[in-house]
Formats: structure tokens, C-alpha cells, sequence
């Protein structure tokens, strides 16, 4: 294990870098084990204390949200003899958007004999989140790897198998051995059906109480605890209340903001942004994941965007026409009128830049006018070379699938006319902050998967947020939660008579009804478009301080708008989807301030962050580790308001930080 | 290229109902400069567009992904569950397949067993609770072996994957004129009973299964294969062959 020695906390710091312009209120400790890297998980299980088996059932948990870490955290909790209630906003606990990863799930189970180990895929996850995780999290995330594997082949997960009847694996971006399992194009799916299922069983025996279509809109905090949340029954519109010892969100990602992405129509930040109200942190909000090839937007009626798996730049060349405003359809540019422009910039990774990089050329060319279809806005995605190559069968039977799709979404055949694709949002790699128990600076609640903001740092590398939904809801909950509850006498669970659980279900009435009396002139929509649009155009894929300035400045005017202009038809006593997407809506029109505030302070670029103000000669990110190596936690001090700044500094023992280079 | 630059004008025929007790019946409502690149549901977000603005309430319609993974979307479009194309759910239908000035009749997935909550938004949650009955491998986190401890036929392995592609929309219900859901309970029978984790279980899954569809209140299976035809993931009906063998098998063993 030569590599697990340690190597210092040597940073690479940027003359060039500008001090943080915020001065912290506070320090956040993540309260990490200390030690050896690869003890410390196994050391800290030892220390957490036990639940008495004959107490467990006496324990509430709330768990909100049936995704990958949701249903498996719920699960997993339910058979240790906990009382779990799962709440969901979908009809059923299969349609949560873990369900819709295409790829793989990696573990480093070093099946193929190539060299891979926990050791490597801790690394090559460090480096690949530009070395801004922690890296205690990032060592258990890839302990427990291997374990997720076993659990969800236990549970018939169909995963491609060779034909010896052992599991077979593929390569994906950011790593040089092969770890990813996958399920065909439907990864997701398949761990999700898989999750699902050991939920359904705990239904079905009677040890889970399901509800779904309850949408949570506020937690409730007593004495500085989370003790239960308020929901509404999406059916009939009633407020309900729900007490518990603790609650776990398990809500996903934010990436809706930017209203056109490659989330799910219903993906919000409302349970998280509600928590972030109620005193929970908001840690690294700028660190979202642009993917670079995802099919254009075509007009302005388009609601989401369609991701084409990343797998396609193995064989795709992708290019732009030399000269701006070229007219000609793409087939028809001649050669030597061809700019290949990742081939041309990154000659050692060509077309296999990592996603953050290869985002930001598309956009760069784009930006100089060469951008190509109706819109300018798309690069070409060309198989010409590679069919002339191997072949139209070779190129359908490794891409076929998605040929078809694109060809279905688009009306054009890639076979024939290169593909166009754009970059899109597609992770949020930030969320509320976390300590090493997965809990959030309010004692009692627990924030997993995408929803959290922990083992990623900047940038997420392919095939990792199915992995990490997994290791927190199976692997590492069941024995954090434990540790907390021991602590926590029987009788702590307060009442939802209590007043706070009264106030709360106030504001969030009387939030409801301040929407629907506006019966203003502007549909959810339309505000939901414009705030998206202005996210995109000042805090996607490139941002600097004058565009963030601006941004905020329209958030707010937007904001404004929204309370009073808006119009929600119907009532809140009834099945009402204008009035769901209005108040998610309002708190993207709020989180969306603090996203910019988060960008405007990270001075430095990293993984997905690009600052304009901070890039390397030749336009490439330029980390500032002097002066940013550190988680930035936000507490809510008032809508729009500046918010109070906790750091969390970050330390690197075993993975030396370094330069990214990919030419 | 007129009706691309001008887009379709659709004349649609929407079922509207508020809840469930209301009886429900049909407006009509013409939609112009229906951009063909959209989807069906883009469609559906344009019509609630204008009639928001209008001060109507807009048509209630369940969705999520968008890209026919969720199993969210679905209504019966013209008489067919997610329209007319083959293997595509409603979010991947595109209005280019339609002609300009199109007539569209839309109705919620109809069944007994999934009754409407408010237009074309229906209640599945029988489906939920037939898996609970026993779509499952009984397996606690932290028991399970290595996974590469029992191989899998690679065969044995695509077969269940093809099974258990299954999305949970329930257009197979609805296009059945029994609305049976032998297709979906089929094919989680099938996914499970290909592979070695399943067969502990196998018979007493197949029976819990059966037996919670039928209290639902779905209908039998009549071999007019059109839950087949309508599914968007394509899932065969060689399932439904499986599991009845696999009831009776059970039933065989007293289970």
C-alpha cells in the first residue's frame, strides 16, 4: 500500500488568488475520527453507541424522500426495529429521480484484476471533487462500496453479467481501472426497483408506515432539535404534522433552479431550503454539475432536458465549423472548415475531458459565434469517423439505444447528420451541510444522498451518486443514527401539539394562502423560466463578480414579482399542481440568492466552479487553495439578506492537491 | 415547413373531473402553434399555460422525468394508453407524429383498481401494495454475500433484466378490457423467478402476488395481448405465461 502514505498537507496556492471577502462567524467541525484513514470508520462504528434492541421500536424516525438513499436508508433502519414513517411527494416510491441514472455505480471491488482498491477509487474520487470533500467521508463512501454491490445483487438486481455468470464492469470518466457495474442504460432504475423492494417488504410486514403524495414544507425545531416536519396531502390538500426523535432528509438535488435541466420536473430544495430556514447550514451552494452532452434546447416551451450518456464520446468526435454564422448543414463542412476542439485544445484526453472541462469549451465556442442549429447554441456530436471505421452494426450495437433516442426526441437520424448536443445542469454537488454522522448542525437531522453535501467536493465524478445515495441509506446511517439516538431519552419526542409544531403549520397555511389570494397575471412558470434563465446566463457554466451582481440583484426584484404577481388557480383544499410548483418556486427564488452569495464568495475556480477572474493562462481552472481549501456553510440570517458564513477548513493527509491537467 | 414554423393547431377533447367523487366529462379546448419538436406533455404544459392566463385551473396530469424512466406519465390518448406510437411512454411522444389540426381525445388510465384523483391523474397505488405482497427478495442489509459468490446464467440474467424493465405506468391495465394487471405482476414474478436470489421465495411470492392483485379488484387474463402492444417498455407476455406456470406450480406444492 505504498500509495496510502502519507504525503502532507502541501497546497499549491495561487499568487494570483483574492482573499475571501467574508469574514467567518463561526468554525464548523465535521468531527471526523482521527487516525489512520482506512481505521477510522471501522474504529468509529466501535464508538458509537447502541440502541437497545428491546428499545428500537420505541424510536421515531422520519425519513423523507424514496430515492436511492431514502428507500435504502428506510429499509435498513426499519429492520433494525426502528419505528420508521416514510413520507414521499410522488404517487408511488418508485418514481423518486434516483430512478432515472443511466450509467453505473462504482465499487471498487477489483474484479478485473486491474489494480483497483478502496484506496484508489478514495483518490481518484478526492482528485476527481477537485479537492474540496473531506476526505474521512470520501474513505468509508469507498469502504462500503463493495458492499452496496453484494446487498443489491442479494436483492436480484439484474447487473450485466459475462458469460461465466459473474458480474461485469465498465470504464467511465476520471478513472483508469474498470469499477462500474451497470444494468444496461438503466443503472437506476434498477437499484432504485432493487431499494424499493427491500422498502415494500418493510411495508408489507407492517414495520414501515408509507405515505405518499405528502409534500414536506416545513421542519419543525424545538429547543434547537429537529423533532418532525409538516407536510401536505397532495390529494386533498390537508396540513398534517409529524413528530419523531429524528428526521432524515433524503430530498436530492437543487439542480431545478435553473428550471431546465436534467432533473425531474418535480426535483426541489424546499425540505432542504425549509431546514436551511429553520437553522440548518447550506454548505458549497455554487458547486453544481454541468453535463456536456445533453440534447439542446429547441424553443421556449421545452420543460427539461434529455441527457445522452457520456459513454458516446468514446467513439463521437466532437467539433464546431471554423467560421462564426456558417450556414451549411454539418455534413456539408468540409473538412478542413472543421474545428475539433477538444482534440485541438487537450491533444493526451481528446474527446474524454472530464465534464467540467469539456462543458466549458462547448460553451467557449459557442460564446465566439460558432455555435451550431437554430438556436447557436450546440456543438457537433460526429460519428462519421467512426462508423467509416468500425461500421454502422459495430457503432448501433454499442450505441443503439441512444441513437434512438436522440433520433425520437430530435427527428434526426445520427447515423447519418452528426448529433448536437449542449451542456446542462445535472448534480448539485452542494446541500446542507453534514458531519461525519451524516447530521446537520441541528441535532436530530440527518441529510443523505444528493441532498447532503459531502463526498463530492467540487465536481462529481460519473457513476459515484448512486454509489453514495446507497452507502449513506444501507451502510452508514444505520450506525450514526444509533450513536445519536442512544443519547436521546425516550421521552424527548415532542408532542405535535406543541406550539412549535402549531406555529409551524401556521406559516406554512398562511405561506399557501398568500400564494393563492395573489391571483396575480403571471403563471409559476413563466417566473420559474426567468429565474432559470438569469442562473444560467450568470451562475452556470462560467461566473464572474459583475454577473453575479447583476443576478442577485434581479433575484430579488424577481422575488418581489413573484408574491405579487403570481397566479395560482384553484384552492389548497384540493389536488392542486399550479399551487405544488408555486411554493416550490418561491424558495427557488430564495435559495437562489444564497447560490449566487456562495458564488460570488468562492473567488477561486474548482471542479464545476468557473470563475472568470480565476483561470490559468491558457483559460483552464485555477484552484486558490490558500485561501478557499475550506467547506463554505451558510446560516440564514432573512430572505435576501447576507448570510452569516461558517467554515469548515479542509485538511489533506493522503491526497496531495494538484493541478488538474488533461492535455 | 408551414406547420413547423407555425406549429399544429389541435383541437383536444380533455377529461375533466375535479375529484373523485365528481362525475367528470369531457372540454374541449383548441390549442394553435404547437411546436412539433415538443412532447406530448410539453403540449399539455402549453395548454395549462393559456389557461392559467385565461383563469381557468389547468388540466391535472402526473409526470416527473420526462425522459420514460419514472413511470409517472401516461393517459389514454385516442384510444390507446401513451398514444400511438409503439414503445415510447407519453413524455417521449413528440408532436411531429401528429398532423396539423389533429383531434385529440385524452382519458386517464381507467380501471377500478386506479381510481381518478382529478383529470387525467389516477391512483396506482394497487400496484404498490402487490409488490409489497411479495415483490421482493427477502434479504436485511448486511446479510448478503459476496456478489459474485452465485453466478448467473448470462441468458437468465437479460431475461430478467427484460422483466424487470418494467416502469410501474400501468398502460397495461388500461388498454386490458379486463383491466388485468397480470403484465406488471407478471413481470416482477418473472424478474425474480430467473434468478438464484429469487427462488427461495419463488412460490409463496407468486402466490401473495396473485392473490393481492385479485383483491384489488384487476381482472383476469383473457390473452387479447394488448397490455404487449400498449406497453412503453415493451414487455412480453411470455411473462404472463411464466407466472401462470409458476402459480400452479405453487399451487401444486399447496403454497
Amino acid at each position: 500500500m505504498a500509495e496510502s502514505k502519507k504525503t502532507g498537507g502541501a497546497t499549491t496556492a495561487a499568487p494570483s488568488g483574492i482573499a475571501p471577502s467574508q469574514a467567518p462567524k463561526g468554525t464548523l467541525d465535521g468531527r471526523c475520527p482521527q487516525g489512520p484513514i482506512a481505521d477510522r470508520w471501522t474504529k468509529h462504528k466501535f464508538e458509537l453507541k447502541l440502541v437497545n434492541p428491546a428499545n428500537k421500536r420505541k424510536y421515531e424516525v422520519l425519513v423523507v424522500g424514496t430515492g436511492l438513499a431514502g428507500a435504502a436508508a428506510a429499509a435498513s433502519l426499519a429492520e433494525l426495529g426502528y419505528n420508521v414513517t416514510v413520507l414521499t411527494m410522488h404517487d408511488s416510491p418508485r418514481r423518486a429521480h434516483s430512478i432515472a441514472a443511466q450509467g453505473g455505480i462504482n465499487a471498487s471491488k477489483n474484479y478485473k484484476n486491474d489494480g483497483d482498491s478502496v484506496h484508489r477509487l478514495f483518490y481518484d474520487t478526492v482528485k476527481g471533487g477537485d479537492y474540496r470533500a473531506r476526505e474521512s467521508n470520501v474513505h468509508r463512501l469507498a469502504e462500503v462500496s463493495g458492499n452496496i454491490i453484494d446487498q443489491c445483487v442479494a436483492q436480484g438486481v439484474p447487473f450485466a453479467r459475462e458469460y461465466g455468470g459473474y458480474l461485469d464492469n465498465r470504464s467511465f470518466g476520471g478513472a483508469q481501472v474498470s469499477r462500474t457495474f451497470y444494468a444496461r442504460g438503466q443503472t437506476g432504475q434498477q437499484l432504485l426497483l432493487g431499494a424499493y423492494s427491500a422498502l415494500s417488504r418493510n411495508v408489507g410486514a407492517g414495520t414501515i408506515k408509507m405515505l405518499t403524495r405528502r409534500d414536506v414544507l416545513d421542519i419543525v425545531v424545538v429547543d434547537g432539535k429537529a423533532r418532525g416536519v409538516i407536510a401536505r396531502n397532495l390529494v386533498n390538500g390537508k396540513l398534517e404534522r409529524f413528530g419523531a426523535h429524528a428526521v432524515l432528509l433524503c430530498t436530492g438535488g437543487y439542480g431545478n433552479v435553473f428550471f431546465l435541466s436534467t432533473n425531474a420536473k418535480a426535483c426541489n430544495v424546499t425540505a432542504a431550503w425549509r431546514a436551511h430556514r429553520r437553522g440548518a447550514f447550506f454548505a458549497n451552494p455554487c458547486f453544481t454539475q454541468i453535463h456536456p452532452t445533453c440534447i439542446p434546447v429547441h424553443g421556449d416551451i421545452q420543460s427539461k432536458l434529455t441527457l445522452m450518456s457520456e459513454s458516446l464520446r468514446n467513439d463521437g468526435r466532437v467539433w464546431v465549423p471554423k467560421k462564426a454564422g456558417e450556414a451549411r448543414p454539418g455534413a456539408d463542412v468540409p473538412e478542413d472548415e472543421r474545428d475539433y476542439f477538444l482534440e485541438r485544445r487537450y491533444p493526451s484526453f481528446g474527446n474524454l475531458v472530464p465534464r467540467d472541462v469539456a462543458s466549458r469549451a462547448a460553451k467557449q465556442v459557442c460564446d465566439e459565434g460558432r455555435g451550431v442549429g437554430s438556436t447557436r447554441l450546440a456543438v457537433y456530436l460526429d460519428f462519421r469517423d467512426a462508423i467509416q471505421r468500425l461500421g454502422k452494426n459495430a457503432i448501433a450495437e454499442r450505441y443503439g439505444n441512444l441513437f434512438q433516442m436522440y433520433e425520437k426526441i430530435t427527428g434526426d437520424d445520427p447515423y447519418r447528420v452528426p448529433m448536437r448536443i449542449y451542456p446542462a445542469v445535472h448534480y448539485t454537488m452542494g446541500g446542507l451541510w453534514v458531519d461525519y454522522n451524516l447530521m446537520s448542525n441541528l441535532p436530530g437531522l440527518f441529510v443523505l444522498g444528493e441532498a447532503n453535501f459531502s463526498d463530492h467536493g467540487a465536481n462529481r465524478l460519473g457513476a459515484s451518486a448512486l454509489m453514495q445515495g446507497l452507502a449513506d441509506g444501507y451502510f452508514v446511517i444505520p450506525y450514526t443514527l444509533g450513536g445519536f439516538l442512544a443519547a436521546e431519552p425516550l421521552g424527548s419526542k415532542v408532542s405535535t401539539d406543541h406550539a412549535a409544531f402549531a406555529q409551524a403549520e401556521a406559516e406554512t397555511k398562511e405561506r399557501l394562502q398568500k400564494m393563492l389570494s395573489a391571483r396575480g397575471k403571471r403563471t409559476v412558470d413563466s417566473f420559474h423560466r426567468e429565474l432559470g434563465m438569469l442562473m444560467w446566463d450568470h451562475c452556470g457554466m462560467a461566473r464572474n463578480d459583475a454577473g453575479l451582481r447583476r443576478a442577485a440583484g434581479r433575484i430579488a426584484e424577481l422575488r418581489e414579482e413573484f408574491w405579487k404577481n403570481v397566479s395560482v388557480p384553484g384552492s389548497g383544499t384540493e389536488l392542486n399542481q399550479s399551487l405544488e410548483k408555486a411554493g416550490r418556486v418561491a424558495d427557488f427564488l430564495e435559495f437562489a440568492q444564497t447560490m449566487v452569495h456562495d458564488a460570488l464568495y468562492r473567488t477561486e475556480s474548482c471542479g464545476g466552479h468557473f470563475r472568470e477572474e480565476s483561470q490559468t493562462p491558457e483559460g483552464e481552472a485555477q484552484r486558490d487553495d490558500q485561501n478557499f481549501s475550506h467547506v463554505a456553510a451558510w446560516e440564514f440570517t432573512g430572505i435576501g439578506e447576507k448570510p452569516a458564513l461558517h467554515r469548515e477548513e479542509l485538511s489533506f493527509e493522503y491526497c496531495k492537491p494538484s493541478q488538474r491537467s488533461y492535455k | 415547413m408551414s406547420s413547423k414554423e407555425q406549429g399544429l393547431r389541435l383541437v383536444l377533447e380533455v377529461w375533466r373531473q375535479k375529484g373523485q367523487e365528481d362525475a367528470g366529462r369531457f372540454e374541449t379546448y383548441v390549442l394553435e402553434s404547437v411546436s412539433p419538436d415538443n412532447s406530448f406533455l410539453e403540449m399539455l404544459d402549453q395548454l395549462n399555460e393559456k389557461l392559467v392566463k385565461e383563469g381557468q385551473e389547468p388540466v391535472a396530469f402526473d409526470h416527473d422525468c420526462r425522459e420514460g424512466i419514472c413511470g409517472a406519465c401516461g393517459c389514454v390518448v385516442n384510444g390507446q394508453a401513451h398514444g400511438h406510437e409503439k414503445g415510447t411512454t407519453l413524455c417521449q411522444l413528440h408532436m411531429r407524429s401528429f398532423p396539423n389540426g389533429a383531434k385529440l381525445v385524452l382519458e386517464p388510465f381507467r380501471a377500478s383498481a386506479f381510481p381518478v384523483l382529478r383529470d387525467l391523474v389516477v391512483d396506482r397505488s394497487a400496484f404498490d401494495r402487490i409488490i409489497q405482497a411479495g415483490g421482493f427478495v427477502s434479504v436485511s442489509t448486511g446479510s448478503a454475500p459476496d456478489a459474485n459468490l452465485v453466478p448467473v446464467a448470462k441468458d437468465n440474467a437479460e431475461k430478467a433484466m427484460d422483466a424487470a424493465a418494467c416502469i410501474g405506468c400501468g398502460a397495461c391495465v388500461a388498454s386490458c378490457k379486463n383491466s388485468s394487471a397480470m403484465l406488471f405482476t407478471s413481470a416482477k414474478v418473472s424478474h425474480l423467478a430467473l434468478l438464484p436470489q429469487g427462488q427461495v421465495e419463488r412460490e409463496r411470492r407468486v402466490s401473495a402476488m396473485v392473490a393481492q392483485m385479485d383483491a384489488e379488484g384487476f381482472g383476469a387474463c383473457t390473452n387479447t395481448q394488448e397490455c404487449e402492444a400498449a406497453c412503453p417498455k415493451e414487455i412480453s407476455i411470455e411473462n404472463i405465461a411464466r407466472m401462470n406456470r409458476e402459480f400452479f406450480k405453487a399451487k401444486l406444492k399447496g403454497r
